[in-house]
Protein backbone atom coordinates (compact mmCIF):
# COMPACT_ATOMS: atom_id res chain seq x y z
CA UNK A 1 0.00 0.00 0.00
CA UNK A 2 1.22 3.98 -0.48
CA UNK A 3 -0.14 6.91 0.83
CA UNK A 4 -2.82 8.28 -1.13
CA UNK A 5 -3.19 12.08 -2.03
CA UNK A 6 -6.66 12.96 -3.71
CA UNK A 7 -6.14 15.80 -5.69
CA UNK A 8 -8.75 17.68 -7.74
CA UNK A 9 -8.47 16.71 -11.24
CA UNK A 10 -8.94 19.94 -13.24
CA UNK A 11 -7.85 23.59 -13.73
CA UNK A 12 -7.08 26.38 -10.94
CA UNK A 13 -7.61 24.31 -8.10
CA UNK A 14 -5.13 21.70 -9.39
CA UNK A 15 -2.51 23.88 -10.06
CA UNK A 16 -2.58 26.27 -6.91
CA UNK A 17 -2.88 22.82 -4.76
CA UNK A 18 0.48 21.66 -7.15
CA UNK A 19 2.01 25.31 -6.29
CA UNK A 20 1.45 24.85 -2.64
CA UNK A 21 2.63 21.71 -2.13
CA UNK A 22 5.50 22.88 -4.06
CA UNK A 23 6.92 25.85 -2.29
CA UNK A 24 7.12 23.14 0.87
CA UNK A 25 9.39 21.06 -1.19
CA UNK A 26 7.08 18.15 -2.85
CA UNK A 27 6.94 17.78 -6.30
CA UNK A 28 3.41 16.92 -7.46
CA UNK A 29 2.85 16.18 -11.38
CA UNK A 30 0.45 14.84 -14.19
CA UNK A 31 2.05 11.93 -15.77
CA UNK A 32 1.10 10.59 -19.09
CA UNK A 33 -1.06 12.40 -21.68
CA UNK A 34 -3.27 15.27 -20.29
CA UNK A 35 -5.71 13.42 -20.98
CA UNK A 36 -4.82 10.80 -18.38
CA UNK A 37 -5.48 10.84 -14.83
CA UNK A 38 -2.70 9.81 -13.48
CA UNK A 39 0.28 11.50 -11.17
CA UNK A 40 3.47 11.23 -9.88
CA UNK A 41 5.17 12.62 -5.95
CA UNK A 42 8.61 13.47 -5.46
CA UNK A 43 10.12 14.44 -2.59
CA UNK A 44 7.92 11.99 -0.53
CA UNK A 45 8.56 8.11 -1.00
CA UNK A 46 5.59 5.83 -0.79
CA UNK A 47 3.15 8.51 -1.67
CA UNK A 48 0.68 8.26 -4.59
CA UNK A 49 -1.42 11.03 -6.65
CA UNK A 50 -4.72 9.94 -7.35
CA UNK A 51 -6.93 13.13 -9.56
CA UNK A 52 -10.20 13.22 -9.12
CA UNK A 53 -13.47 15.45 -9.37
CA UNK A 54 -13.38 17.99 -6.67
CA UNK A 55 -16.90 16.77 -5.46
CA UNK A 56 -15.79 13.46 -5.09
CA UNK A 57 -12.76 14.12 -2.69
CA UNK A 58 -14.94 13.79 0.56
CA UNK A 59 -16.72 11.05 -0.12
CA UNK A 60 -13.37 8.95 -1.15
CA UNK A 61 -11.82 10.25 2.21
CA UNK A 62 -14.54 9.19 3.58
CA UNK A 63 -14.89 5.91 2.39
CA UNK A 64 -10.93 5.45 3.33
CA UNK A 65 -9.77 4.33 -0.42
CA UNK A 66 -7.92 7.75 -0.20
CA UNK A 67 -5.19 8.58 2.95
CA UNK A 68 -5.02 12.64 2.32
CA UNK A 69 -7.31 14.49 -0.07
CA UNK A 70 -7.45 18.04 -0.93
CA UNK A 71 -11.16 19.93 -1.52
CA UNK A 72 -13.28 22.67 0.03
CA UNK A 73 -14.24 23.27 2.99
CA UNK A 74 -18.11 23.84 1.83
CA UNK A 75 -18.05 19.90 -0.49
CA UNK A 76 -16.79 18.13 3.38
CA UNK A 77 -19.38 20.10 5.26
CA UNK A 78 -21.91 19.24 2.78
CA UNK A 79 -21.86 15.36 1.81
CA UNK A 80 -20.22 14.17 4.95
CA UNK A 81 -22.62 13.70 8.23
CA UNK A 82 -20.65 14.74 11.24
CA UNK A 83 -17.44 15.46 9.15
CA UNK A 84 -15.31 15.80 12.20
CA UNK A 85 -15.66 12.03 12.80
CA UNK A 86 -14.69 11.09 9.43
CA UNK A 87 -11.73 13.58 8.49
CA UNK A 88 -9.17 15.91 10.24
CA UNK A 89 -8.22 19.12 8.90
CA UNK A 90 -4.36 19.46 8.00
CA UNK A 91 -3.88 22.69 6.79
CA UNK A 92 -6.19 25.53 5.26
CA UNK A 93 -4.33 26.16 1.60
CA UNK A 94 -4.96 29.76 1.26
CA UNK A 95 -7.00 29.67 -1.99
CA UNK A 96 -10.50 28.64 -3.64
CA UNK A 97 -11.92 31.49 -0.92
CA UNK A 98 -15.34 31.12 -1.58
CA UNK A 99 -18.41 31.92 0.74
CA UNK A 100 -22.12 30.20 0.66
CA UNK A 101 -24.72 32.78 0.89
CA UNK A 102 -28.53 33.73 0.85
CA UNK A 103 -29.21 35.22 -2.43
CA UNK A 104 -32.61 37.10 -2.89
CA UNK A 105 -33.90 39.96 -5.47
CA UNK A 106 -32.41 43.57 -5.53
CA UNK A 107 -35.62 44.87 -5.91
CA UNK A 108 -36.80 42.94 -2.32
CA UNK A 109 -36.10 46.24 -1.05
CA UNK A 110 -37.80 45.01 1.86
CA UNK A 111 -35.84 42.05 2.73
CA UNK A 112 -32.09 42.52 4.23
CA UNK A 113 -32.24 39.75 7.23
CA UNK A 114 -32.98 36.28 8.05
CA UNK A 115 -36.01 37.87 10.36
CA UNK A 116 -37.39 39.54 6.62
CA UNK A 117 -36.95 36.11 4.87
CA UNK A 118 -38.76 34.30 7.08
CA UNK A 119 -41.98 36.81 7.32
CA UNK A 120 -41.90 36.61 3.46
CA UNK A 121 -41.67 33.26 2.83
CA UNK A 122 -44.64 33.25 4.92
CA UNK A 123 -46.81 35.88 3.27
CA UNK A 124 -45.29 34.21 -0.18
CA UNK A 125 -47.07 30.90 0.67
CA UNK A 126 -50.33 32.50 1.76
CA UNK A 127 -50.17 34.45 -1.51
CA UNK A 128 -49.10 31.88 -3.98
CA UNK A 129 -50.19 28.36 -2.71
CA UNK A 130 -46.43 26.75 -2.58
CA UNK A 131 -43.49 27.22 -0.08
CA UNK A 132 -41.00 30.12 -1.27
CA UNK A 133 -38.49 28.36 -3.11
CA UNK A 134 -34.30 28.55 -2.97
CA UNK A 135 -32.13 27.28 -5.86
CA UNK A 136 -29.21 25.26 -4.51
CA UNK A 137 -26.81 22.39 -4.88
CA UNK A 138 -25.45 22.64 -1.23
CA UNK A 139 -28.86 20.92 0.34
CA UNK A 140 -27.67 20.39 3.59
CA UNK A 141 -26.11 23.15 4.75
CA UNK A 142 -28.56 25.53 3.54
CA UNK A 143 -31.43 22.91 5.58
CA UNK A 144 -29.14 23.22 8.90
CA UNK A 145 -28.57 27.00 8.17
CA UNK A 146 -32.40 27.57 7.96
CA UNK A 147 -33.36 25.29 10.49
CA UNK A 148 -30.87 26.76 13.01
CA UNK A 149 -32.48 30.54 12.36
CA UNK A 150 -35.94 28.99 12.73
CA UNK A 151 -36.56 29.72 8.89
CA UNK A 152 -40.35 28.43 7.56
CA UNK A 153 -42.01 28.00 4.58
CA UNK A 154 -39.04 27.62 2.13
CA UNK A 155 -38.51 24.90 0.09
CA UNK A 156 -35.28 23.84 -1.57
CA UNK A 157 -34.96 23.02 -5.34
CA UNK A 158 -32.02 21.75 -6.81
CA UNK A 159 -29.72 23.21 -9.08
CA UNK A 160 -26.23 21.74 -9.94
CA UNK A 161 -25.17 24.98 -12.07
CA UNK A 162 -26.34 28.26 -13.55
CA UNK A 163 -28.09 28.68 -9.98
CA UNK A 164 -28.23 32.47 -10.13
CA UNK A 165 -30.26 32.40 -13.60
CA UNK A 166 -33.49 30.57 -11.78
CA UNK A 167 -34.70 33.65 -10.38
CA UNK A 168 -35.35 34.88 -13.61
CA UNK A 169 -36.73 31.70 -14.97
CA UNK A 170 -38.67 31.62 -12.36
CA UNK A 171 -37.95 27.96 -11.31
CA UNK A 172 -37.16 29.67 -7.56
CA UNK A 173 -37.26 32.81 -5.64
CA UNK A 174 -34.01 33.18 -4.68
CA UNK A 175 -30.70 31.38 -4.39
CA UNK A 176 -28.07 30.04 -2.09
CA UNK A 177 -24.96 29.62 -3.55
CA UNK A 178 -21.05 29.98 -3.59
CA UNK A 179 -19.89 33.59 -4.46
CA UNK A 180 -15.91 34.75 -3.95
CA UNK A 181 -16.40 38.26 -4.85
CA UNK A 182 -20.39 38.72 -5.24
CA UNK A 183 -20.32 39.66 -9.21
CA UNK A 184 -22.45 36.99 -10.85
CA UNK A 185 -24.78 37.59 -8.23
CA UNK A 186 -24.97 41.63 -8.82
CA UNK A 187 -24.95 40.40 -12.59
CA UNK A 188 -28.32 38.79 -12.13
CA UNK A 189 -29.98 41.35 -9.95
CA UNK A 190 -29.49 39.66 -6.71
CA UNK A 191 -28.10 40.84 -3.47
CA UNK A 192 -26.44 39.14 -0.24
CA UNK A 193 -28.43 38.77 3.19
CA UNK A 194 -26.96 40.57 5.57
CA UNK A 195 -26.82 37.85 8.30
CA UNK A 196 -27.09 34.86 5.53
CA UNK A 197 -23.53 34.20 4.98
CA UNK A 198 -23.85 30.24 5.35
CA UNK A 199 -19.89 29.31 5.26
CA UNK A 200 -16.54 30.36 4.22
CA UNK A 201 -14.59 28.36 2.19
CA UNK A 202 -11.40 27.67 1.29
CA UNK A 203 -9.50 24.85 -0.27
CA UNK A 204 -8.33 22.32 2.68
CA UNK A 205 -5.82 19.82 3.10
CA UNK A 206 -7.89 16.63 4.96
CA UNK A 207 -6.51 13.26 6.57
CA UNK A 208 -8.90 10.50 6.22
CA UNK A 209 -9.62 8.83 10.04
CA UNK A 210 -11.51 5.97 8.50
CA UNK A 211 -8.42 4.81 5.67
CA UNK A 212 -5.83 2.43 6.83
CA UNK A 213 -2.74 3.36 7.69
CA UNK A 214 0.50 0.77 7.19
CA UNK A 215 3.67 1.69 8.91
CA UNK A 216 4.94 2.78 5.65
CA UNK A 217 1.97 4.86 5.31
CA UNK A 218 2.34 6.30 8.61
CA UNK A 219 6.42 6.90 7.69
CA UNK A 220 5.26 8.72 4.37
CA UNK A 221 2.63 10.79 5.93
CA UNK A 222 4.85 12.31 8.47
CA UNK A 223 7.42 12.49 6.30
CA UNK A 224 4.76 14.68 4.47
CA UNK A 225 4.03 16.24 7.50
CA UNK A 226 7.90 17.23 8.06
CA UNK A 227 7.84 19.04 4.90
CA UNK A 228 4.28 20.74 5.31
CA UNK A 229 5.45 22.45 8.65
CA UNK A 230 8.34 24.15 6.68
CA UNK A 231 7.04 27.76 6.48
CA UNK A 232 7.77 29.34 3.14
CA UNK B 1 -28.64 -7.34 22.19
CA UNK B 2 -32.81 -6.96 21.99
CA UNK B 3 -33.64 -10.00 19.42
CA UNK B 4 -35.74 -8.61 16.49
CA UNK B 5 -38.33 -11.13 17.40
CA UNK B 6 -38.28 -10.17 21.30
CA UNK B 7 -39.34 -7.02 19.82
CA UNK B 8 -42.49 -7.74 17.22
CA UNK B 9 -43.59 -9.90 20.33
CA UNK B 10 -43.45 -7.11 22.88
CA UNK B 11 -45.16 -4.85 19.99
CA UNK B 12 -48.19 -7.35 19.10
CA UNK B 13 -48.75 -7.63 23.25
CA UNK B 14 -48.63 -3.82 23.08
CA UNK B 15 -51.08 -3.72 20.44
CA UNK B 16 -53.45 -6.43 21.52
CA UNK B 17 -53.68 -4.53 24.99
CA UNK B 18 -54.54 -1.19 23.12
CA UNK B 19 -57.41 -3.52 20.99
CA UNK B 20 -59.09 -4.51 24.61
CA UNK B 21 -59.14 -0.43 25.40
CA UNK B 22 -61.50 -0.61 22.39
CA UNK B 23 -59.30 0.51 19.52
CA UNK B 24 -59.49 -1.27 15.67
CA UNK B 25 -56.44 -2.28 13.98
CA UNK B 26 -55.21 0.05 11.24
CA UNK B 27 -52.40 -0.45 8.40
CA UNK B 28 -50.55 2.40 6.19
CA UNK B 29 -48.62 1.69 3.51
CA UNK B 30 -44.86 2.04 3.92
CA UNK B 31 -44.48 4.61 1.07
CA UNK B 32 -45.92 7.88 2.14
CA UNK B 33 -46.03 10.84 -0.45
CA UNK B 34 -43.81 13.28 0.27
CA UNK B 35 -45.77 16.36 -0.29
CA UNK B 36 -47.84 15.73 2.28
CA UNK B 37 -45.34 15.17 4.74
CA UNK B 38 -43.03 18.28 3.64
CA UNK B 39 -46.04 20.47 3.44
CA UNK B 40 -46.71 20.08 6.98
CA UNK B 41 -43.38 19.83 8.53
CA UNK B 42 -41.49 22.33 5.78
CA UNK B 43 -37.79 20.80 4.72
CA UNK B 44 -36.57 19.78 7.90
CA UNK B 45 -38.43 16.60 6.96
CA UNK B 46 -35.77 15.88 4.82
CA UNK B 47 -33.35 15.77 7.32
CA UNK B 48 -35.25 13.41 9.77
CA UNK B 49 -36.91 11.17 6.95
CA UNK B 50 -35.84 9.03 4.06
CA UNK B 51 -36.70 10.18 0.67
CA UNK B 52 -36.79 8.00 -2.62
CA UNK B 53 -38.22 8.68 -5.81
CA UNK B 54 -40.00 7.11 -8.91
CA UNK B 55 -40.62 8.72 -11.83
CA UNK B 56 -44.02 8.43 -11.93
CA UNK B 57 -45.36 9.41 -8.55
CA UNK B 58 -42.43 11.65 -7.86
CA UNK B 59 -40.95 11.85 -4.12
CA UNK B 60 -42.28 9.23 -2.00
CA UNK B 61 -40.97 8.72 2.11
CA UNK B 62 -40.24 5.91 4.28
CA UNK B 63 -42.75 6.50 6.85
CA UNK B 64 -41.88 8.50 9.66
CA UNK B 65 -44.35 8.07 11.86
CA UNK B 66 -47.68 6.89 12.00
CA UNK B 67 -49.92 9.97 12.97
CA UNK B 68 -50.30 11.10 9.39
CA UNK B 69 -51.51 8.61 7.83
CA UNK B 70 -53.68 7.17 10.32
CA UNK B 71 -55.46 10.67 10.52
CA UNK B 72 -56.15 10.82 6.38
CA UNK B 73 -57.18 7.38 6.18
CA UNK B 74 -59.73 8.66 8.93
CA UNK B 75 -60.40 11.52 7.55
CA UNK B 76 -61.85 9.65 4.35
CA UNK B 77 -63.60 7.18 5.39
CA UNK B 78 -63.61 6.62 9.68
CA UNK B 79 -66.50 6.44 11.90
CA UNK B 80 -67.26 8.44 14.99
CA UNK B 81 -65.69 8.48 17.58
CA UNK B 82 -62.83 6.24 16.32
CA UNK B 83 -60.14 4.59 18.32
CA UNK B 84 -57.06 2.74 16.60
CA UNK B 85 -54.35 1.15 17.08
CA UNK B 86 -51.20 0.15 14.77
CA UNK B 87 -47.97 -1.66 15.38
CA UNK B 88 -44.79 -1.08 12.80
CA UNK B 89 -41.85 -0.10 11.16
CA UNK B 90 -41.03 3.29 11.39
CA UNK B 91 -37.27 5.33 9.61
CA UNK B 92 -35.40 7.88 10.75
CA UNK B 93 -32.13 9.03 9.95
CA UNK B 94 -30.02 9.58 11.68
CA UNK B 95 -27.12 11.69 10.70
CA UNK B 96 -26.40 13.11 14.75
CA UNK B 97 -27.09 10.43 16.24
CA UNK B 98 -25.72 7.35 14.52
CA UNK B 99 -26.23 4.95 17.82
CA UNK B 100 -29.61 5.79 17.87
CA UNK B 101 -31.53 3.14 15.09
CA UNK B 102 -32.67 4.46 11.91
CA UNK B 103 -35.63 1.79 11.75
CA UNK B 104 -37.77 0.83 15.17
CA UNK B 105 -41.51 -0.22 15.62
CA UNK B 106 -44.02 1.86 17.10
CA UNK B 107 -47.08 0.83 18.54
CA UNK B 108 -49.73 3.38 18.69
CA UNK B 109 -53.03 4.45 19.75
CA UNK B 110 -54.89 7.33 18.64
CA UNK B 111 -58.16 8.55 19.51
CA UNK B 112 -60.79 11.02 17.61
CA UNK B 113 -63.40 11.97 19.51
CA UNK B 114 -65.85 14.97 19.98
CA UNK B 115 -67.22 14.76 23.16
CA UNK B 116 -65.10 15.36 26.37
CA UNK B 117 -61.63 16.16 25.42
CA UNK B 118 -60.57 16.16 28.92
CA UNK B 119 -61.97 12.88 29.19
CA UNK B 120 -59.97 11.47 25.77
CA UNK B 121 -56.80 13.20 26.79
CA UNK B 122 -56.99 11.05 30.43
CA UNK B 123 -57.84 7.91 28.71
CA UNK B 124 -54.95 8.22 25.91
CA UNK B 125 -52.19 9.17 29.12
CA UNK B 126 -53.53 6.67 31.94
CA UNK B 127 -53.49 3.55 28.87
CA UNK B 128 -49.69 4.33 28.49
CA UNK B 129 -48.62 4.61 31.73
CA UNK B 130 -50.43 1.33 31.95
CA UNK B 131 -48.15 -0.05 29.05
CA UNK B 132 -44.60 1.03 30.82
CA UNK B 133 -46.01 0.36 34.38
CA UNK B 134 -43.11 -0.92 36.16
CA UNK B 135 -40.39 0.32 34.27
CA UNK B 136 -38.17 3.44 35.62
CA UNK B 137 -39.90 6.41 33.89
CA UNK B 138 -40.67 9.79 34.64
CA UNK B 139 -43.81 11.15 33.18
CA UNK B 140 -43.52 14.60 31.68
CA UNK B 141 -46.85 16.38 30.45
CA UNK B 142 -47.57 20.05 29.48
CA UNK B 143 -50.01 21.94 27.21
CA UNK B 144 -49.45 23.87 23.96
CA UNK B 145 -52.93 24.70 24.54
CA UNK B 146 -52.46 27.42 27.16
CA UNK B 147 -49.13 29.17 25.16
CA UNK B 148 -51.30 29.31 22.29
CA UNK B 149 -54.54 31.00 24.30
CA UNK B 150 -51.45 33.56 26.09
CA UNK B 151 -50.39 34.59 22.23
CA UNK B 152 -53.82 34.78 20.96
CA UNK B 153 -55.02 36.99 23.81
CA UNK B 154 -51.98 39.14 23.64
CA UNK B 155 -52.96 43.10 23.46
CA UNK B 156 -51.15 43.87 19.84
CA UNK B 157 -51.81 43.25 16.70
CA UNK B 158 -53.13 40.42 14.76
CA UNK B 159 -49.94 40.33 12.06
CA UNK B 160 -47.94 39.87 15.10
CA UNK B 161 -50.04 37.54 17.41
CA UNK B 162 -49.93 35.30 13.87
CA UNK B 163 -46.44 35.57 13.49
CA UNK B 164 -45.83 34.84 16.90
CA UNK B 165 -48.16 31.42 16.63
CA UNK B 166 -46.76 30.19 13.39
CA UNK B 167 -43.36 30.13 15.66
CA UNK B 168 -44.22 28.47 18.72
CA UNK B 169 -42.88 25.36 17.90
CA UNK B 170 -39.66 27.37 17.28
CA UNK B 171 -38.94 28.33 20.74
CA UNK B 172 -35.52 30.61 19.36
CA UNK B 173 -37.79 32.41 16.48
CA UNK B 174 -40.50 33.09 18.84
CA UNK B 175 -37.98 34.79 21.09
CA UNK B 176 -36.49 36.73 19.19
CA UNK B 177 -39.86 37.68 17.92
CA UNK B 178 -41.63 38.42 20.91
CA UNK B 179 -38.29 40.81 21.61
CA UNK B 180 -38.79 42.70 18.84
CA UNK B 181 -42.85 43.36 19.10
CA UNK B 182 -41.78 44.36 22.30
CA UNK B 183 -39.15 46.82 21.43
CA UNK B 184 -36.48 44.95 23.57
CA UNK B 185 -34.05 44.27 20.15
CA UNK B 186 -32.68 46.77 18.39
CA UNK B 187 -34.32 48.02 14.54
CA UNK B 188 -31.73 46.58 12.27
CA UNK B 189 -30.33 49.54 10.29
CA UNK B 190 -31.58 48.20 6.95
CA UNK B 191 -34.97 48.26 8.46
CA UNK B 192 -34.36 52.15 9.99
CA UNK B 193 -33.60 53.05 6.59
CA UNK B 194 -36.26 51.61 4.82
CA UNK B 195 -38.83 52.85 7.37
CA UNK B 196 -37.57 56.40 6.97
CA UNK B 197 -39.45 56.64 3.60
CA UNK B 198 -42.52 57.59 2.50
CA UNK B 199 -44.72 56.95 -0.75
CA UNK B 200 -44.18 53.95 -3.17
CA UNK B 201 -40.50 52.87 -3.68
CA UNK B 202 -39.74 52.27 -7.01
CA UNK B 203 -35.76 51.62 -6.91
CA UNK B 204 -33.79 51.13 -9.81
CA UNK B 205 -33.45 47.00 -9.53
CA UNK B 206 -34.59 44.92 -12.03
CA UNK B 207 -38.10 43.14 -10.87
CA UNK B 208 -38.13 39.47 -11.84
CA UNK B 209 -38.83 36.42 -10.11
CA UNK B 210 -42.36 34.91 -8.91
CA UNK B 211 -42.91 37.36 -6.33
CA UNK B 212 -44.03 41.02 -7.49
CA UNK B 213 -43.12 44.55 -7.07
CA UNK B 214 -46.84 44.73 -5.77
CA UNK B 215 -45.76 41.93 -2.74
CA UNK B 216 -42.61 44.31 -1.62
CA UNK B 217 -44.62 47.39 -1.98
CA UNK B 218 -47.39 46.06 0.50
CA UNK B 219 -45.19 44.45 3.02
CA UNK B 220 -43.45 47.86 3.07
CA UNK B 221 -46.82 48.95 4.19
CA UNK B 222 -46.96 46.39 6.63
CA UNK B 223 -43.78 47.09 8.31
CA UNK B 224 -44.73 50.98 8.53
CA UNK B 225 -47.98 50.19 9.70
CA UNK B 226 -46.42 47.75 12.40
CA UNK B 227 -43.70 50.28 12.99
CA UNK B 228 -46.62 52.55 14.46
CA UNK B 229 -48.39 49.93 16.94
CA UNK B 230 -47.14 50.05 20.51
CA UNK B 231 -44.44 47.80 21.86
CA UNK B 232 -46.25 44.77 23.74
CA UNK B 233 -46.28 45.78 27.20
CA UNK B 234 -44.07 45.31 29.87
CA UNK B 235 -46.35 43.21 32.32
CA UNK B 236 -48.25 41.28 29.38
CA UNK B 237 -44.40 40.39 28.26
CA UNK B 238 -43.00 39.16 31.74
CA UNK B 239 -46.18 37.56 32.62
CA UNK B 240 -45.84 35.46 29.24
CA UNK B 241 -42.26 35.01 30.26
CA UNK B 242 -42.76 33.26 33.41
CA UNK B 243 -45.78 31.08 31.87
CA UNK B 244 -43.48 29.90 29.54
CA UNK B 245 -41.08 29.14 32.76
CA UNK B 246 -43.50 27.07 34.68
CA UNK B 247 -42.12 23.54 35.47
CA UNK B 248 -43.73 22.31 38.64
CA UNK B 249 -46.05 19.53 39.48
CA UNK B 250 -49.08 19.25 38.35
CA UNK B 251 -51.19 21.28 41.72
CA UNK B 252 -47.88 24.11 41.84
CA UNK B 253 -48.12 24.19 38.07
CA UNK B 254 -51.56 25.17 38.34
CA UNK B 255 -51.31 27.33 40.70
CA UNK B 256 -48.34 29.16 39.72
CA UNK B 257 -50.43 29.48 36.24
CA UNK B 258 -53.85 31.15 37.83
CA UNK B 259 -51.49 33.55 39.40
CA UNK B 260 -50.12 34.43 35.68
CA UNK B 261 -53.61 34.16 34.68
CA UNK B 262 -54.34 37.67 36.75
CA UNK B 263 -52.19 39.52 33.88
CA UNK B 264 -53.02 36.81 31.44
CA UNK B 265 -57.06 36.52 31.83
CA UNK B 266 -57.09 34.86 27.70
CA UNK B 267 -55.24 31.88 29.40
CA UNK B 268 -58.44 31.09 32.02
CA UNK B 269 -60.34 28.49 29.56
CA UNK B 270 -57.39 26.81 29.01
CA UNK B 271 -56.18 26.56 32.39
CA UNK B 272 -60.12 25.35 33.17
CA UNK B 273 -59.56 22.45 30.70
CA UNK B 274 -56.51 21.37 32.22
CA UNK B 275 -58.80 21.42 35.60
CA UNK B 276 -60.82 19.04 34.17
CA UNK B 277 -57.92 17.18 32.49
CA UNK B 278 -56.45 16.67 35.91
CA UNK B 279 -59.68 15.57 37.38
CA UNK B 280 -60.17 12.74 34.37
CA UNK B 281 -56.68 11.63 34.99
CA UNK B 282 -57.40 11.15 38.92
CA UNK B 283 -60.35 9.31 37.96
CA UNK B 284 -58.84 7.17 36.49
CA UNK B 285 -55.94 6.39 39.10
CA UNK B 286 -53.18 8.67 37.51
CA UNK B 287 -51.20 10.24 40.38
CA UNK B 288 -51.63 13.83 39.99
CA UNK B 289 -49.68 15.08 43.22
CA UNK B 290 -46.60 14.38 41.64
CA UNK B 291 -46.82 14.01 38.23
CA UNK B 292 -44.41 16.64 36.49
CA UNK B 293 -45.86 19.89 34.13
CA UNK B 294 -43.73 22.36 31.78
CA UNK B 295 -45.81 24.53 30.42
CA UNK B 296 -42.80 25.08 27.55
CA UNK B 297 -42.83 21.08 26.68
CA UNK B 298 -43.68 19.87 23.01
CA UNK B 299 -42.39 22.85 21.58
CA UNK B 300 -39.34 21.53 20.29
CA UNK B 301 -39.61 18.36 18.96
CA UNK B 302 -43.43 18.01 18.95
CA UNK B 303 -44.89 19.94 15.75
CA UNK B 304 -48.54 19.41 15.43
CA UNK B 305 -49.65 19.20 18.55
CA UNK B 306 -51.70 21.66 19.66
CA UNK B 307 -53.08 21.06 23.47
CA UNK B 308 -52.09 18.54 25.77
CA UNK B 309 -48.62 17.04 25.27
CA UNK B 310 -46.75 14.01 27.24
CA UNK B 311 -43.77 11.76 27.22
CA UNK B 312 -42.23 9.12 29.03
CA UNK B 313 -38.20 9.04 29.87
CA UNK B 314 -35.79 6.68 31.62
CA UNK B 315 -34.28 9.19 33.94
CA UNK B 316 -31.24 6.74 34.52
CA UNK B 317 -30.64 7.12 30.81
CA UNK B 318 -30.64 10.19 29.24
CA UNK B 319 -29.23 9.14 26.08
CA UNK B 320 -32.49 7.13 24.80
CA UNK B 321 -35.24 9.12 23.45
CA UNK B 322 -38.60 9.24 25.00
CA UNK B 323 -40.09 5.58 25.63
CA UNK B 324 -43.60 7.26 24.76
CA UNK B 325 -44.63 9.91 23.83
CA UNK B 326 -48.38 11.55 22.28
CA UNK B 327 -50.33 14.41 22.95
CA UNK B 328 -53.23 15.95 21.49
CA UNK B 329 -53.40 17.43 17.72
CA UNK B 330 -56.79 18.95 16.51
CA UNK B 331 -55.67 21.38 13.96
CA UNK B 332 -54.05 18.91 12.01
CA UNK B 333 -57.11 17.10 11.47
CA UNK B 334 -58.27 20.45 10.33
CA UNK B 335 -54.96 20.68 7.81
CA UNK B 336 -55.36 17.30 6.44
CA UNK B 337 -59.10 17.15 6.44
CA UNK B 338 -59.57 19.13 3.54
CA UNK B 339 -62.47 21.52 5.16
CA UNK B 340 -63.40 18.60 7.98
CA UNK B 341 -62.21 18.49 11.27
CA UNK B 342 -62.62 16.59 14.73
CA UNK B 343 -60.12 16.63 17.82
CA UNK B 344 -58.02 14.07 17.84
CA UNK B 345 -55.34 12.61 20.55
CA UNK B 346 -52.79 9.40 20.78
CA UNK B 347 -49.52 8.73 21.51
CA UNK B 348 -47.00 5.67 20.45
CA UNK B 349 -44.42 3.88 22.40
CA UNK B 350 -41.08 2.64 21.58
CA UNK B 351 -41.33 -1.69 22.25
CA UNK B 352 -37.37 -2.27 22.05
CA UNK B 353 -37.09 0.43 24.18
CA UNK B 354 -38.81 -1.05 26.83
CA UNK B 355 -37.09 -4.28 26.12
CA UNK B 356 -33.63 -2.36 26.26
CA UNK B 357 -34.64 -1.18 29.84
CA UNK B 358 -36.04 -4.14 31.08
CA UNK B 359 -32.61 -5.81 30.65
CA UNK B 360 -30.40 -2.82 31.68
CA UNK B 361 -32.37 -3.38 35.00
CA UNK B 362 -31.75 -6.97 35.17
Amino acid sequence: MTLKLGVPSKGRLMEKTFDWFAKRGVTLSRTGSDREYAGAVEGVSNMELVLLSAGEIPRELAAGRIHLGVTGTDLVQEKLPRFEQQVEELAELGFGHADLVLAVPQFWIDVDTLDDLDAVASAFRAQHGHRLRIATKYHRLVREFLTDAGVADYQLVDSQGATEGTVKNETAEMVADITSTGETLRANHLKLLSDGLVLKSQATLWRSRVAKYTAADKAALNTLLDFLEKRV
Amino acid sequence: MTLRSDIQARAAQLRVRFEAAGAQVVDTPLLQPAGTLLDLYGEDIRARAYVTTDALRGEQMLRPDFTVPVVEAHMRHGAEPARYTYSGEVFRRQEHFPDRPNEYLQVGYEVFERNDAAAADAEVFSLFALQVRGLPLRAATGDIGILMAAVQGLNTTEKRKAALMRHIWRPRRFRSLLDRFAGRAPVPESRRKLLSTEGDLTGSAMELGKRRAAEVQARVEALREDAKAPPIAEHELLALEALMAVRETVPYALEQMHDIAVDLPQISQALDRLDARTAAMKARGVDVENLDFEASYGRTSMEYYDGFVFGFYAEARPDLPPVASGGRYDALTRQLGDGAEIPAVGGVLRPDLMLQLEEFRA
